[in-house]
């Protein structure tokens, strides 16, 4: 019924943006009740139907990996976390709301990310500032979450959602900008679940029709069956 | 006139001082935070503009700049200040903040922030009872009260910090107590940590499908609650939750080791860097500035574990006699 293939997707931003919080609520339907300190990296899996309502349904475990820490951190602690950054499928990229170094800091973190992978194919990264051209190359599906959306008071919401449309579009990704606290931001059928079920089916399988990217071109076979 | 010219010289100090503290605090302390409140920068930002005031009062008193009449006031006013922003101010907005955060007292802020402030106050009255400065001459409300208690405080503090600092420091430079890691216990350190996150997954993802399959029979997992849910519980549990919390607690387990794992990993990494570090040049100098500190830190305890035996006063410091020393035998000047 499940694949017998990994498919992993990194959890990255700044302490305290909530990412536990969302990944709890991404994979147990639950509000945390006690969040605290990641101390290195917390697993959890989602299951996910591919393709949900066709006949090629199928059933896959993604495994969302959330890794704990600062873009400022040791260069020990960056180096222990670069373990986890192998062999990645899909990045979700966290960031506050209610801070602006925290979306700030996303392009560090989508660096030290994407450069694990991106050294063994032999591609320079000259002096670690963000260059939009690596993300043009970029085949890792990347999404933009933003959270504590329920801090941010009516009259601000507006100029911040622009703001974060932006970030967006420097990813060439989605965005989604909802509080972990309240599960009715990814209930089923609202845009968000939408946008995350069509993230996931990009991951499961790379090179799902973006029609950014390639025009509606036609689905690459890359099976892993 | 030469007061306006010297108040003047003091101002343009203070403001330097001042936009200093300013972007230190911008740059070094909030580097990775935004800040919401600024009038912790702003009080941060005039304590250091004060301090460094007084700091620089003093080099003018022994270098004899500027006029004598109008340094005394300087004096007397950056003294108030320093000590209405210590005593007031600094320890109202940290009860403050810190009733701030508390969801319950919420509403009555500034009650419960100026309680704790007279609490605050009653300890560090309480603190200067023994010392014996009430003189008649002083009154009760005097400066000298608050200068007292702030002394000793500050001067413990700094005593305190300087110790920690005189071990730390050694153990820090030397080589002597640096492990030997390789990179192959790097290696099989992060096997081992990958390891376990695998098995945590597998776990989790047994769990997952559990709790699929028992939701779409229709049986949903409810936490007992109340009394009566509760003693349901103890007797009547379906199969499949019994199952999730006995995964549930092999994965806790497995969540702390794999913690612990990430930090082992970690501090490898940082004794893997010191040893680089130890091998240039910096790191051979350190070292060998940590075997002298670490020689005066013994003979200092020595010399004061004699003293208090032998009940000796202590006349002059280690540094005044070297100084004594080159000046009277080596002929070199000092000013």
């Amino acid at each position: 019924m499940a694949s017998l293939d990994r498919v992993k997707v990194l959890v990255l931003g700044d302490s305290g943006v909530g990412k536990s919080s969302l990944v709890h609520l991404l994979c147990q339907n639950q509000v945390l009740g006690n969040p605290s300190w990641t101390v290195g990296c917390s697993v959890d899996v989602r299951v996910h139907d591919y393709k949900e309502g066709t006949p090629e349904e199928k059933t896959y475990y993604i495994e969302l990996w959330d890794v704990g820490g600062s873009v400022g951190s040791a260069s020990s602690v960056k180096s222990t976390r670069a373990v986890f950054y192998n062999s990645v499928n899909g990045i979700i990229l966290v960031h506050d709301l209610t801070n602006k170094k925290s979306s700030q800091n996303l392009y560090r973190w989508s660096l030290e990310a994407l450069n694990r992978d991106l050294v063994p194919s032999g591609v320079l990264v000259t002096n670690g500032d963000y260059d939009r051209e690596q993300f043009a190359d970029n085949q890792i599906p990347l999404l933009v979450i933003g959270t504590k959306l329920d801090q941010i008071h009516e009259t601000k919401r507006h100029e911040v959602l622009t703001r974060t449309a932006f970030l967006a579009e420097d990813f060439n990704a989605e965005e989604i900008n909802l509080d972990c606290t309240n599960p009715r931001y990814l209930a089923a059928g609202s845009s968000n679940a939408v946008k995350l079920s069509r993230f996931f089916d990009k991951v499961i399988i790379p090179g799902f029709p973006d029609r950014k990217r390639f025009g509606g071109g036609t689905l690459k076979s890359l099976h892993y069956d | 006139m030469s007061f306006l010219i010297d108040s003047s010289i003091m101002i343009t100090s203070q403001i330097l001082f001042f936009g200093f503290g300013w972007l230190f605090f911008m740059r070094q302390l909030f580097k990775d935070y935004e800040v919401r409140q600024y009038v912790v920068q702003v009080i941060f930002s005039v304590t250091f503009a004060f301090s460094c005031t007084m700091f620089e009062l003093i080099i003018f008193e022994i270098l004899k700049v500027l006029n004598s009449s109008s340094r005394y006031f300087h004096w007397k006013m950056n003294l108030c200040v320093i000590l209405l922003i210590l005593v007031f101010m600094v320890p109202f907005y940290i009860g403050y903040f810190i009733v701030s955060n508390i969801r319950l007292l919420h509403k009555q802020r500034l009650l419960f922030s100026c309680l704790l402030w007279l609490t605050f106050m009653y300890f560090f009255w309480k603190l200067g009872d023994p010392f014996p400065i009430l003189s008649p001459k002083h009154g009760i409300l005097s400066i000298e009260q608050l200068i007292s208690r702030v002394g000793v405080i500050g001067v413990t503090l700094m005593a305190l910090l300087s110790g920690f600092g005189a071990v730390n420091c050694p153990y820090t430079y030397m080589s002597y107590f640096l492990r030997n890691v390789t990179d192959a216990d790097i290696l099989a350190l992060e096997r081992r940590l990958l390891q376990t996150m695998d098995m945590i997954i597998s776990k989790k993802k047994r769990m997952a499908m559990t709790r699929r399959t028992m939701f779409q029979k229709g049986e949903v997992h409810n936490k007992p609650s109340g009394f009566w849910g509760m003693i349901k519980s103890v007797t009547t549990s379906a199969p499949g939750s019994e199952n999730l919390t006995l995964i549930q607690q092999e994965v806790d387990a497995l969540e702390e080791l794999s913690r612990q794992l990430f930090l082992e990993t970690a501090d490898l990494y940082a004794t893997k860097e010191r040893i680089e570090y130890s091998k240039t040049f910096k790191g051979k100098y350190f070292n060998f500035l940590g075997y002298f500190f670490s020689i005066y830190c013994v003979w200092k305890i020595f010399m004061a574990t004699i003293n208090i035996v032998f009940d000796r006063v202590g006349k002059t410091d280690p540094v005044t006699r070297g100084i004594e020393i080159t000046v009277n035998y080596l002929g070199i000047q000092f000013d």
